[in-house]
């Protein structure tokens, strides 16, 4: 079983590296560009059988290390 | 005092940090790998600079969870007094040790430079040799500096005394204009709640040393010996 992480910075939280790319987009003419906000999506391929077992079992990796809840929203997506 | 600095792969300001601490205390600290699992019978542990883990996922996201961890968090629940300078703030954040995350700088450029610290929290066992206000110049070397904590937390840890420095100029003034690296408040380096873990970003190991040219950061490592000698 496939399943993908998506990490994003929480509303609120600074993200310099969103704003550069905003600028970046602006430079190269795509106007109408209100924010850019960057994250980062994290591939995993899954011993586990069960949809829900799965789940909960990404769940718990986000928590203990592929999110820093401090600072870091994340989602999970479960493929198959 | 019996010390230990923790050594990750990718750590690569631990020489310094055993030079400061002998040259405070006189006794040189013990050189501790990452996969050792116990740190029992030291009166000080330190988590130093450099790139654990080559800052994969992010910076201390690694070595936050590392086996050595689970020791240095185990003996800062009993006490034992912990610094993380620079990458080691990272970990210590990273751990839970101590509040708030250390984001990208917000200028997005690496600061290597002399930055000036305001010591706001002058108390045994990190900064008793210190006068609250006191100015010192030190170094900092990050990308990844700028402290982030929500207001909730940080209105906690102003009103329990907790922020140790911030940047300031010459002078002691605080304000955005010295505020190098976008740290909310000007955040240089905070405390736990017991006041036994300090965490910081800027290199108080690397003013030691007067044929390096300065000897700043030497009074919080003399403020360590001291506060941890023997009884």
């Amino acid at each position: 079983m496939k399943a993908k992480v998506f990490v994003t910075l929480k509303p609120g939280v600074l993200d310099p590296q969103g704003k550069a790319i905003e600028h970046a987009l602006g430079g190269l003419g795509f106007e109408g560009v209100n924010e850019v906000r960057q994250g980062k999506v994290i591939e995993l391929d899954l011993a586990a059988k069960d949809r829900a077992a799965a789940e909960a079992e990404v769940e718990a990796m986000c928590k203990k290390l592929l999110a820093n809840t401090v600072i870091e929203n994340y989602a999970i997506e479960i493929d198959g | 005092m019996k010390s230990a600095v923790i050594l990750f792969p990718g750590t690569n300001r631990e020489k310094d940090m055993l030079d400061a601490i002998e040259r405070a205390s006189g006794v040189r600290p013990d050189l501790i790998w990452h996969r050792e699992t116990s740190l029992a019978g030291y009166d000080l542990i330190v988590v130093p600079g450099g790139f654990s883990y080559g800052d994969y996922l992010r910076c201390g996201a690694m070595a936050g969870n590392s086996p050595i961890m689970r020791a240095v968090k185990a003996e800062a629940e009993r006490g034992v007094a912990v610094l993380g300078v620079c990458n080691g703030f990272q970990i210590l954040t990273e751990t839970g040790l101590l509040p708030g995350a250390l984001l990208r700088n917000a200028g997005l450029k690496f600061i290597c430079k002399y930055t000036h610290l305001k010591a706001e929290r002058c108390a045994a066992p990190f900064t008793q040799t210190l006068t609250p206000g006191q100015v010192t110049e030190v170094a900092v070397a990050h990308n990844e500096g700028n402290y982030f904590a929500d207001q909730a937390t940080l209105d906690e840890l102003e009103g329990e005394g907790r922020v140790v420095f911030r940047y300031c100029d010459a002078d002691g003034a605080v304000s955005a204009e010295t505020n190098l690296n976008g740290s909310q408040r000007n955040i240089a380096g905070v405390v736990n709640a017991r006041g036994n873990v300090l965490g910081m970003m800027p290199h108080p190991e690397d003013a030691t040393d007067a044929a390096l040219g300065k000897t700043e950061g030497l009074p919080l490592f003399e403020s360590l010996a001291h506060a941890l000698a023997p009884a």
